[in-house]
């Protein structure tokens, strides 16, 4: 079970893939026509182009979301040291969150959090 | 050639050709997945150097969610065929001239690092990236950069809800 099982696994995978996506190019017939390009049971036909402006409230949960984000990441490392380290580095992720918290507190009253 | 060698160059070849795919591409959502490709091969590379950590956080940040943020930013961009923006000169020239910029700070770092020639990276023993050695030299060596990105992160939502509120 060494690090070239691992290989062999990658190979077979893209060749399982490719094997079946190839035969399917042999054996069918390829044809096209107006109905394939539509979207079958997935909601309703689009109306007018699709590059549009969007709205720029998505761009703002984005962003408040990665911010949350990377805030978690840095619990992961916090998670697994702090019995080691003991209570400064809980003083000091309390400091990290509690400085997050006020940016929190800050888009809830600006109600950057509501959609309008 | 070892294991770690093959998937080396495979996951190098990867990332370099799907970087010159986000450039060559004429559509910009196609940039984008192929951006995708590239942090996901990087992170290959993270495994290799036996970086676990960091090739999670890279996947779930940045194919994660600075794409999201990318797409926005295409979507907000309103890019129209017939109202495209590109077609401005001094855009281009501005490009070439920050993007040649770039290049001459790399080129000159190299330059300068002569100490990372004939060395290679520590495979599969090294313990830099392991989540545990992360956090002993994050929460006590470097605790006070840790308390001041928490500022940056205030500053980035406080702007975004300065300027997304701003109707």
């Amino acid at each position: 079970m060494g690090a070239g099982s691992l290989i062999a696994l990658m190979i077979a995978a893209i060749a399982f893939s490719g094997i079946a996506i190839l035969i399917s190019k042999i054996v069918l017939k390829s044809t096209t026509n107006k109905q394939k390009g539509e979207p079958y049971e997935c909601g309703l036909p689009t109306k007018g182009p699709s590059w549009i402006q969007f709205n720029v409230g998505y761009y703002l949960f984005a962003l408040i979301f990665l911010i949350f984000d990377v805030e978690l990441i840095f619990l992961y490392p916090w998670a697994v040291v702090v019995k080691g380290i003991g209570w400064i580095a809980l003083v000091e992720i309390m400091i990290f969150l509690f400085i997050l918290f006020m940016g929190f507190l800050y888009a809830h009253k600006k109600g950057a959090l509501k959609w309008q | 050639m070892s294991t770690s060698e093959i998937l080396f160059w495979f996951l190098s070849v990867l990332a370099l050709f799907s970087a010159v795919m986000v450039l060559v591409s004429k559509n910009p959502v196609h940039s984008v997945l192929w951006l995708i490709v590239v942090f996901f091969s990087i992170s290959g590379h993270y495994l290799l150097l036996n970086a676990q950590f960091l090739a999670i956080v890279n996947i779930i940040v940045y194919a994660g969610a600075i794409m999201v943020l990318f797409l926005f930013v295409i979507m907000l961009m309103n890019l129209n065929r017939e109202s495209e923006p590109q077609k401005n000169v001094w855009m281009k020239l501005f490009g070439v001239i920050s993007g040649g910029l770039l290049l001459t700070i790399f080129v000159s770092a190299f330059r300068s690092s002569a100490d990372i020639f004939d060395k290679t990276a520590q495979l599969n023993d090294g313990d830099v990236g392991l989540i545990k050695n992360l956090g002993k030299v994050l929460f006590d060596q470097y605790a006070f950069p840790f308390e001041i990105s928490s500022v940056l992160f205030l500053s980035a939502m406080v702007g975004a809800v300065v300027i997304g509120k701003k109707e």
